[in-house]
């Protein structure tokens, strides 16, 4: 590698020194305080480039400029709109349930802070390797939904609830597909660890070296991690010209805050996932032959590729977004059960034989 | 059995009522739907109409002739030229007035580019209500430089009032006819831009096919006028079947489609927007010279009588009925609006469709409530 | 048919009613009684065909009010007038054309609210747009309301 200082290199540093001044029981609790900090951070930073990032390319789409009054081209309105956000009072109508209405915006963002766990951002700069890492972000993702349907369920408002049981219903079928494109690359690299999933990719990222099914699976994956995070044309649950807001129709202040920031957090999941397994993680674009190509490639350091990745997929997510219209719910549900479900099971088999008769690279 | 049956419980749903507006999204307006919903289904839909209501009618009754013109710019705000048109030439019959060559020709120009603009909100908005917003800052590009013509000419951008009995306001400028031409051109190919981004995009079709489905026999029987009748194959274009203003010298089509659908609505009004441009290109080259303005009395009085005078606006046929008693004032005016007969084919449509279905039905409708209420 | 053709049909078929003209359309006047049936005959005899009831509203000629419906038929592209005359201010009452034109349910709607005219045999008479409790039917003549109502 060309970086002369490592992300390893700079996290063991950390954890030396910190064994080397308290007990490693303190040691681990502060690793522990120190990386949740960090995550948090990553996390918000993301948001709000995310939320920056959106505007800019709606206003792009649409023959506008986007923000640009607050701070030089308009960076600063984000932390306006946040400080804006955080002012507010977080108003609960008389009639909620205010246990559930309370959680719900804090559940949903813990899920989503959750599922970032296992993420590789660049060669050990990974707060936890589990061997089940993408299982357990496509497990955890899930919880989610339960947090929307709390929030629609607690608000006692009709929109609320209908947006609440479209996001249900929308979730738990498009996690299915979501699955099985994934299981077609862990089916051919055998490993359900995030690690060893972008070690298999050093010879080719998997949508070029696993033939079509790996590549009909990243499109698989990419609409149904769109329909997971409940972005347009998917955006059912929230639906603003049917259903007003849908599930966060009542809430105000950093409550709302809190739901807007998980559907950017859970796009950025959706979308490190997708680069991690399919586009190679933090691995650099080679074109085999081309040794000078592949070393310039391999000059721009690695948290540059997983993020430049990151980010593209997410501008697809935009693009998306402003310009198709939405989906209607029956559609929307044919569409997975009529369409992408058996098509995703018929090109796992695909896999699978492909797995079998050792035909992949 | 018969016992077990009718012991049986029956479906352990419950339907329950949800209110769409007065403040909604995409009523565009205050209107309030009273649905009742079996889930996504809607099962029933009651209107509830009044929120703008201004007595537009009563409040004509104290004004004079000329005076009354004015209000009507405020019910269907999106066609406020057509509006005024047909007051003024329902005055104009009353009086037996010749209107000028020149300001017949101004008055179809303004009438249509009335109709394109209406058509551009209209499309921007069927498909934000339809979940897509970018098509909503595409339409308004060219609606914004019609606006301004408007704005140059007449003094006003909405609510223009430049259509008076007898002619129009004030002559138009001297670059109007340049800077239409110019502007005609640049409307021809964004057209073609809409037709790419949206028309043409599965998921906006499937949206909009076979949904909201109006029968020709139920849009004759509910007083459809418009493009939404036209959608359903009524042929009810009043510039073709009673042309004012010069309609029957100028070459255009009306457009009929059979489908009966959101799609057809959809398509007709895209057509239409075609067809204004069509006609406006014919009267721009020769727009005759003379006078603007025929000149009338300062307080007009209508002969004792009845006048109905029927235009077409870009939602409808708008009907102008007076009653005059030989005063100064009118007896009685009734306005037949085109959106309030539209709003009634909102429930036979809707009911037993998703909501989803409701908003692209009241999309291609096409309602602008201030003309409902009045 | 053209006006006066339509005119001296009507004139032929209705033998005991009078028919006028207005400035555009041919006006039968019909009594109370018998509208519906009248109205039904046109629109189903096939030599006028009046399918299209494009504007029904009504008028106050103080004392009495006058029911107007103007309808139009899609195949014969000829329209007409028809008239009923309404004695009863106090508790005026007729019926309802809901079944023929469909059109008429919110029409009638309206002219409920502003005139205070009840239809019998509508299927949903409602005040649709004052409210249940506006005082007054505000199109009459002799409403009063010196606040909201601005003369010039």
């Amino acid at each position: 590698m060309t970086l002369t200082i490592q992300f390893s290199d700079i996290t063991k540093w950390i954890h030396e020194t910190l064994n080397a001044s308290m007990s490693p029981g303190w040691a681990l609790f502060s690793e522990f305080v120190l990386a949740g900090v960090a995550m948090i951070l990553l996390v918000v930073v993301l948001a709000v480039l995310f939320v920056y990032m959106e505007r800019k390319v709606a206003g792009f789409m649409q023959l506008r400029l986007g923000p640009h009054r607050v701070g030089p081209w308009g960076t600063m309105q984000v932390f306006a709109d946040v400080f804006k956000l955080l002012l507010k009072e977080s108003f609960a109508p008389f009639t909620v349930d205010k246990f559930l209405f309370n959680f719900a915006p804090i559940l949903v963002l813990a899920v989503a802070f959750m599922a970032m766990a296992p993420i590789s951002f660049a060669p050990g700069l990974q707060l936890w390797d589990m061997n089940i890492g993408i299982l357990y972000v496509t497990a955890v993702s899930s919880i989610g939904v339960i947090g929307i349907l709390m929030a629609g369920w607690s608000s006692n408002n009709k929109y609320s609830l209908l947006g609440a049981m479209r996001s249900g219903a929308q979730i738990v079928s498009y996690e299915l597909s979501a699955g099985l494109s994934l299981v077609a690359v862990i089916a051919m690299c055998g490993s359900l660890s995030i690690s060893d999933i972008i070690a298999s990719q050093a010879d080719g990222w998997w949508i070029f070296k696993g033939h079509l099914p790996i590549m009909f699976a990243f499109v698989v994956y990419v609409i149904a991690g769109t329909a997971e995070t409940n972005r347009a044309p998917f955006d059912l649950a929230e639906a603003e010209s049917e259903l007003t807001a849908g599930y966060h129709t009542e809430f105000s202040g950093m409550q709302f805050g809190m739901f807007y920031l998980t559907e950017y957090i859970n796009m950025a999941v959706i979308s490190m996932v997708a680069t991690t397994v399919f586009l190679g993680g933090w691995l650099p674009f080679h074109i085999y032959g081309f040794d000078a190509f592949n070393n310039v490639m391999n000059f721009i350091p690695s948290w540059i590729w997983f993020f430049g990745k990151t980010f593209f997929i997410i501008f697809l997510m935009m693009w998306f977004r402003w310009t198709f219209p939405r989906l209607r719910i029956d559609q929307l549900l044919k569409l997975e059960w009529k369409y992408l479900l058996p098509l995703s099971i018929i090109n796992v088999v695909i896999v699978a034989f492909l797995v079998v008769m050792g035909w992949h690279f | 059995m018969e016992n077990l049956n009718t012991e049986l419980p029956k479906e352990m749903t419950e339907e329950f009522v949800v209110n769409i507006g007065p403040q909604h999204p995409s009523t565009h307006g205050v209107l309030r739907l009273q649905a009742t919903l079996d889930g996504e289904t809607i099962k029933d839909l009651l209107p509830h109409l009044g929120y703008i209501h201004r007595g537009i009618e009563k409040m004509c009754e104290s004004l004079g002739y000329k005076q009354f013109i004015y209000l009507t710019s405020r019910m269907d705000y999106l066609s406020a030229h057509i509006n005024n048109q047909a007051c003024s030439l329902a005055i104009e019959k009353g009086l037996q007035v010749e209107v000028p060559a020149r300001a017949k020709a101004i008055r179809i120009l303004m009438a249509e580019l009335q109709r394109l603009t209406s058509h551009e909100l209209w499309w921007g908005s069927c498909a934000m209500d339809l979940g897509a917003v970018t098509p909503f800052f595409l339409a308004f590009r060219d609606r914004e430089r019609i606006l301004e013509i408007f704005e140059e000419n007449t003094g006003n951008r909405l609510t223009m009032n430049y259509i008076t009995p007898g002619g129009v306001m004030t002559d138009i400028n001297s670059d109007f006819v340049t800077r239409l031409k110019t502007l005609l051109v640049k409307i021809k190919e964004h057209l073609k831009e809409y037709e790419t981004l949206i028309t043409g995009n599965i998921i906006f079709q499937r949206r909009l096919k076979g949904v909201g489905v109006l029968p020709k026999e139920l849009a004759i029987s509910l007083g459809c006028t418009g493009p939404t009748a036209r959608a359903s194959g009524l042929s009810c274009d009043v510039r073709k079947y009673y042309p004012y203003d010069g309609y029957e010298k100028l070459d255009f089509k009306e457009i009929v489609a059979d489908g009966c659908d959101s799609w057809s609505r959809y398509v007709v009004r895209m057509e239409e927007m075609r067809q204004s441009i069509h006609i406006i290109e014919q009267i721009i080259d020769n727009i005759p010279e003379g006078e603007y303005r025929a000149k009338l009395k300062g307080i007009v009085k209508l002969p004792v009588g009845e006048y109905y005078q029927r235009v077409e606006t870009a939602r409808g046929e708008l009907g102008v009925y007076i009653v005059s008693d030989g005063g100064n004032k009118p007896y009685r005016l009734k306005l037949r609006a085109p959106n309030f007969s539209n709003l009634g084919a909102l429930k036979p449509i809707t009911v037993g469709s998703k909501i989803g279905d409701l908003m692209a039905s009241m999309a291609t409708i096409d309602l602008v409530i201030p003309d409902i209420d009045r | 048919m053209t006006k006066e053709e339509l005119k001296t049909y009507l004139e032929q078929t209705f033998p005991q009613n009078k028919v006028e003209e207005t400035f555009d359309f041919p006006l039968l006047y019909a009594d109370k009684s018998e509208l519906f049936i009248i109205a039904k005959k046109l629109k189903e005899s096939p030599e006028t065909l009046f399918d299209f009831l494009f504007c029904e509203t009504a008028v106050d000629r103080t004392p009495n009010l006058e029911m107007v419906y103007h309808l139009n038929s899609t195949t014969h592209r000829h329209d007409m007038v028809l008239k009923v005359v309404l004695e009863d201010r106090e508790n005026p009452e007729i019926h309802s054309v809901n079944e023929l034109w469909k059109a008429a349910e919110l029409y009638e709607n309206e002219i409920y609210d502003m005139f205070g005219i009840r239809f019998t045999g509508h299927p949903n008479l409602r005040r649709i747009m004052l409210g249940d409790e506006w005082p007054g039917f505000p199109l009459r003549k002799d409403y009063k309301d010196d606040i909201n109502i601005v003369t010039l």
